[in-house]
């Protein structure tokens, strides 16, 4: 089964840490993506660029608007994601639990829906 | 012998052998069916379908020599029929694999027992805590909406909806039906042996055993702890779980007099007490200590058994009741367990220790609605003379109490104080 993990996290936080923690924690995710490839499970991945960046498009009373911003605002935001395949939820639990991201903010772990 | 029964005695025996199958094999088949595709919704209506067509078969043509065998071949046709008839959402993989595997498991006549599994994918971590239990009646059991509703006090629309959601949320997020590795197993058996004990608790909120619904639970939730002790015999918690339920059980006559009144343990009639379930919690109780590995429901039963020891010989152990207490705490920090432990303490070291005791916990806010709180107090209260206070912890006690035969012993209690 294919799942995606989404990583919540607080977007101040990277830009608080010094150079060499960014570093530290570039690397840990490295060796994630590394290690999730090996086994095979690895799907796709990307990181998104900060919500500063987003701009959002919904309608409302029927007529389309383009507005600057992500769809929620909070603390934690949507940076990245793993797309995986791997046999059942307890092994995508697994892998998430594993993800740097746990570690510093939130993965939500979600089926694909399969067609 | 057949040729001699009448229509109605035919019909009689077909459904007590469908009623017998269902007890023993229910989990089973649900299990067995819905072990590969997870879809537990589909294989309980399947074998809801297999069962109503051996009802409908067995008057006529007599009880199969294996009727577990039968239904499970009658509920594997329903199935595919009502894969074909979703074919556009299926998967032809799923529907092949599901054929596959009924077939071996028919050829060699053996279905495996996949319920301990089953049991497990009910109560993993991401399904809803309270629906845990509910779901484990449901598709271990095969309890309808209905019963689960009534024991649980919610409406059969709201705890139906639930039960689908929990089924649909097993199928489309790939909880597997697996038993856990073996450095997982414990916490994991945890969460099932809860799910197991908040029904057994269900069940027993009804100690007369008035309600039918509910004294059932108090049984199928015995049943399953059962289940898995013969399915996990190495695991002592699941032994100290039954040990529990066993020891609560054999008191269940006696904690409410003939008249209908609440009878606290240190006035019970142990000639009621099922002495039979007693011997068999202790030597569960035993099997579990000799596996060395401690935990909640062991220490829970030890209680239990010291309860008992003390009210039968009559030899004071209030010494070992802290100590059991203490070790629990040390476990988990629940307020139920703190205020048991209060109440220890005051047969100990006399009711001032306890009230004091007591006092610690007056911060936690959980305990401003909690009755056995205020119960715990008024009656430490009573002891040490100061009646006026007493009262009134009397009163908010018998105003949050549900029980209504509780509520007139506490009564009792309150009108007993001196002015």
């Amino acid at each position: 089964m294919q799942y995606l993990l989404l990583l919540y996290a607080d977007e101040a936080g990277w830009t608080k840490m010094s150079k060499a923690e960014q570093e530290q924690g570039y690397a840990a995710y490295m060796a994630y993506t590394e290690a999730l490839k090996k086994a095979g499970a690895l799907k796709s991945s990307n990181r998104l660029q900060p919500i500063a960046t987003a701009t959002t498009i919904r309608t409302t009373n029927g007529k389309q608007q383009v507005l600057d911003g992500p769809y929620v605002e909070s603390k934690e935001q949507l940076g990245g994601y793993y797309l995986i395949d791997v046999p059942d939820l307890d092994a995508a639990l697994s892998w998430a639990s594993r993800c740097p991201g746990a570690g510093h903010g939130i993965v939500e772990v979600r089926p694909i829906w399969s067609m | 012998m057949a040729a001699t029964m009448s229509g109605d005695e035919r019909n009689l025996l077909a459904r007590d052998m469908a009623e017998a199958v269902a007890r023993q094999s229910y989990g089973k088949l649900v299990a067995f069916l819905a072990a590969r595709t997870r879809d537990v919704a589909a294989a309980e209506d399947a074998l809801s379908e297999a069962f109503a067509s051996a009802l409908a078969d067995w008057p006529k043509n007599g009880c199969p020599a294996n009727p577990e065998g039968w239904l499970l071949t009658v509920a594997r046709r329903k199935a595919i029929d009502m894969l074909r008839r979703r074919w556009h959402e299926e998967t032809v993989d799923e529907w092949q694999t599901m054929s596959d595997t009924l077939e071996a498991a028919e050829n060699n006549g053996q279905i495996p027992d996949q319920r301990l599994a089953l049991m497990f994918a009910c109560a993993h971590p991401a399904i809803d805590a309270s629906i845990r239990s509910p779901l484990i009646l449901q598709v271990v059991l095969g309890l309808d909406a209905k019963a689960i509703a009534s024991a649980f006090l919610t409406s059969p629309a709201a705890m139906g909806k639930r039960l689908v959601r929990a089924k649909e949320k097993i199928k489309q997020a790939g909880i597997p039906f697996v038993i856990p590795e073996k450095e997982e197993l414990p916490g994991r058996l945890d969460v099932v042996l809860d799910a197991i004990y908040a029904a057994f608790a269900e069940g027993w909120t009804d100690p007369a055993g008035t309600d039918a619904t509910r004294r059932d639970l108090t049984e199928e939730s015995l049943f399953l702890a059962r289940l898995v002790t013969d399915l996990l015999p190495q695991e002592p918690e699941a032994l100290g779980l039954l040990a529990l339920m066993l020891h609560a059980e054999a008191r269940r006559r006696a904690r409410r007099s003939e008249e209908g009144e609440f009878v606290p343990l240190a006035e019970q009639n142990i000639e009621l007490w099922d002495s039979g379930m007693i011997r068999e919690a202790e030597d569960l109780l035993k099997r579990a200590s000799a596996m060395g590995l401690l935990g909640r429901y062991q220490l829970e039963a030890a209680l239990q058994s010291a309860h008992v020891h003390r009210v039968h010989t009559g030899h004071w152990n209030w010494q070992e009741v802290v100590q059991i207490y203490d070790a629990l705490l040390g476990i988990s920090s629940s307020p139920v367990v703190a205020i048991n432990r209060a109440l220890a303490i005051a047969e100990l070291d006399g009711a001032e220790a306890g009230l004091k005791n007591l006092q610690q916990l007056a911060a936690d806010p959980r305990l401003t609605e909690y009755q056995p709180y205020w119960a715990a107090r008024a009656e430490l209260l009573a002891k040490t003379g100061a009646c006026q206070e007493a009262r009134e912890a009397y009163d908010i006690a018998i105003g949050l109490e549900s029980d209504a035969a509780v509520r007139r012993f506490l009564q009792g209690r309150q009108s007993a104080l001196k002015l």
